[in-house]
């Protein structure tokens, strides 16, 4: 017999008694502010959040306060083209190692982590935002759910090659426990929140 | 071979160092405790995730069949080991599959269990660990001390001479920030030429077939998504049902683990991208035998969060390299005994039975009492250290008559007032390097007599 079958003999026949899954509970979270309490945890966690109201605005912001026009700038975003390159998904993934921003939209983010939600239909190069110097990503208002539970209720059977939430710069506390941001992937994360 | 008690007794040899070891960990268990404390709903959250996992268990060959049909129709190799040997091979073959002699790897408990690095080196393969704490201990030549905070055991100044050494950082500079940075740009050109990277596996889905593995440091999405052939080795106990269950364990993880809300990062991987291969290796190396021991199975609900480690006051002072495992404290000594009898049977006496670690952990395992019951069978197998059996033949004995307790106690705190030398000696273990609290005048049961007659 072959490894695979010894295992699943002898996990068969170790296995206690069937029991069921539980419900996962509904952890109601009252009356909260969605967009306050994700800019409070996202701060807490090292990121950087900009409330606006047009998609202008961000590229404003991007090009005056953030960033300076000599950098290599990546985005798909229409509105973002007079400061950015686009990609396509047949890019080799190293040809993007001096990236300095990459710009995403998230249609998920989640306030009790700070998280924003990402699929490979917005990163068609998984690389991107984890090789890239600095992250920005742009959520809209209504974008942003309360919990975990209801991040995965929005996910739900969406079929992706490969997704991640992102949750802050890339940090480490390896040295003795003394914080520091920019570990392997991009060392700081502004969100926008629109609307 | 030294067991814990004469591995901690070096550790202890240097007091101050063992005091910031202690402090830095309990740091962490504070932070635990003030992110478990912002979620009103922890407590229901625990008992939730410890439920899905007694599913898991008591379905578990089930699922890893449906993981392994959906992981494939997704485009995944899945090949399985029955043991750390099978895995290693497995992986080597990968390797040699894809004429690579180097590969980076990102934290895997799971390949530290199966000592995969040494063996790669035998075969001539260059293995460079990307996560910082981990490329600290294998450029010391150690493994890691902790299996979430590898290198708790090293002072920056230390890090400060490995690093001038290897990374040549400025000599006498300890200066986290600048020292994490010369690893970011040193690790920056093994993720850029590295053809192969391997990582481990937080949770396995087995509606989906995908994986989950959960950084901080972003180093499992660099190896992963830079290579051309991303290897994902698991232990089999991580699979979950669902896809929705993620939400329950990614709340509980980064909570229980260092405080944070949530990891960095969260990466879901369901297929290879274009021109990639993905191979996952399901590992057993002993969980099958401990699924079958009705005592210790619920530890493989383990979610490798280390609360309990942070907790443990043995741990923290006693220090990972101690419990000579892979996976050191309080849950570590309950898996190491599964494999091997005799080579751990120390390792459930390095426990005070406080039960911390079981008012912890996200998935409430019994841990102080599993770490109890591993006493009993290797007593009765006759693995118990020689004086292990006696101190606890003699706790047997008074903690079935009080009689006799009461006589102890009252001994006992003659003893400690009158010749302390003779308690605080080497036959005593847990008194090393640390003075005996002084003895109480008269204990709770002699207060209460004499109060009440009062
Ligand atoms: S036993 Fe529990 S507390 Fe310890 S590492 Fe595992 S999940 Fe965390």
């Amino acid at each position: 017999m072959s490894s695979r079958e010894n295992i699943l003999a002898a996990v068969k026949s170790n296995q206690p008694a069937f029991v069921g899954a539980p419900v996962i509970p509904h952890f109601a979270q009252g009356e909260i502010n969605l967009v306050e309490k994700y800019g409070t945890v996202l701060s807490g966690i090292g990121g950087k959040l900009y409330l606006v109201e047009t998609h202008n605005q961000v590229l404003d912001i991007l090009q005056t306060d953030f960033f300076g026009p000599a950098k290599r700038v990546v985005s798909n975003l229409g509105y973002l083209s007079a400061m950015a390159e686009s990609y396509t998904s047949d890019a080799n993934p190293h040809s993007f190692k001096n990236v300095d921003l990459f710009v995403v939209e998230s249609r998920l983010a989640v306030a009790e982590n700070g998280a924003v939600w990402v699929t490979d239909q917005e990163i068609p190069q998984r690389a991107l935002p984890f090789i890239t110097q600095h992250l920005a990503a742009i959520v809209h208002k209504n974008d942003i759910v309360a919990t975990m539970h209801d991040a995965y209720d929005k996910i739900a059977n969406f079929d992706y090659g490969f997704a991640t939430f992102i949750a802050g710069p890339s940090k480490t506390a390896d040295i003795e426990q003394s914080l520091v941001l920019g570990a392997h992937g991009a060392r700081t994360m502004t969100v926008f929140v629109v609307g | 071979m030294k067991d814990h008690a004469q591995l901690s007794e070096t550790f202890n040899e240097d007091e101050p160092r063992v005091n910031w070891h202690d402090e830095t960990l309990w740091f962490v268990r504070q932070k635990r405790d003030k992110a478990a404390h912002g979620i009103p709903e922890w407590e229901q959250l625990r008992e939730t995730a410890s439920q899905i996992k007694n599913n898991v268990l008591s379905n578990l060959s089930e699922y890893l069949v449906q993981f392994e049909e959906q992981a494939k129709q997704n485009g995944i190799t899945v090949h399985w080991a029955a043991d750390a040997a099978e895995h290693n091979k497995i992986v080597y073959g990968i390797l040699q599959q894809n004429g690579v002699q180097q590969m980076v790897k990102s934290k895997s408990m799971l390949t530290e269990e199966c000592h995969l690095n040494e063996y790669l080196k035998e075969q001539g393969i260059d293995v460079t660990d990307t996560d910082l704490g981990e490329r600290i201990v294998q450029l010391a030549e150690e493994p890691p001390s902790h299996i979430v905070l590898p290198c708790i055991h090293w002072k920056k100044e230390e890090i400060g001479v490995l690093f001038h050494k290897h990374l040549g950082t400025p000599e006498g500079n300890a200066d986290p920030q600048l020292l994490t940075h010369a690893a970011r740009l040193n690790l920056r050109e093994f993720f850029l030429t590295r053809r192969v990277a391997l990582t481990g596996v937080n949770f396995a889905i087995a509606e989906t077939g995908e994986f989950v593995v959960c950084t901080n440091e972003g180093n499992a999405d660099m190896g992963a998504h830079l290579a051309d052939v991303h290897i994902a080795c698991m232990g089999m106990e991580k699979i979950i049902p669902e896809r929705k269950h993620l939400g329950v364990f990614l709340r509980l993880l980064a909570r229980s683990a260092t405080g944070q809300p949530v990891t960095t990062y969260s990466s879901h991987f369901k297929k290879p991208a274009r021109n990639q291969e993905i191979h996952i290796v399901i590992v057993d190396n002993g969980r099958s035998k401990q699924l079958g021991r009705a005592d210790f199975r619920n530890s493989l609900k383990c979610i490798r969060c280390a609360a309990c480690f942070n907790t443990c006051p043995v741990y923290r002072r006693s220090g990972g390299h101690s419990y000579h495992t892979a996976i050191a404290g309080p849950i570590g000594s309950i898996l190491a005994p599964n494999l091997d009898m005799k080579q751990y049977a120390d390792l459930p006496f390095a426990s005070t039975l406080c039960g911390s670690c079981s008012n912890v952990c996200p998935v409430k395992i019994d841990i102080h009492e599993q770490l109890y019951k591993w006493r009993q069978v290797l007593v009765q197998e006759g693995y118990a250290p020689a004086a292990k059996t006696a101190a606890m033949k003699g706790m047997g004995f008074t903690l079935s008559n009080p009689g006799a307790f009461n006589v102890a106690g009252k001994a006992g705190r003659w003893v400690v007032k009158n010749v302390p030398f003779l308690v605080n000696n080497r036959f005593n273990a847990w008194y090393k390097q640390r003075d005996m609290p002084e003895a109480p005048k008269e204990s709770f049961t002699e207060w209460y007599k004499k109060n009440k007659a009062e």
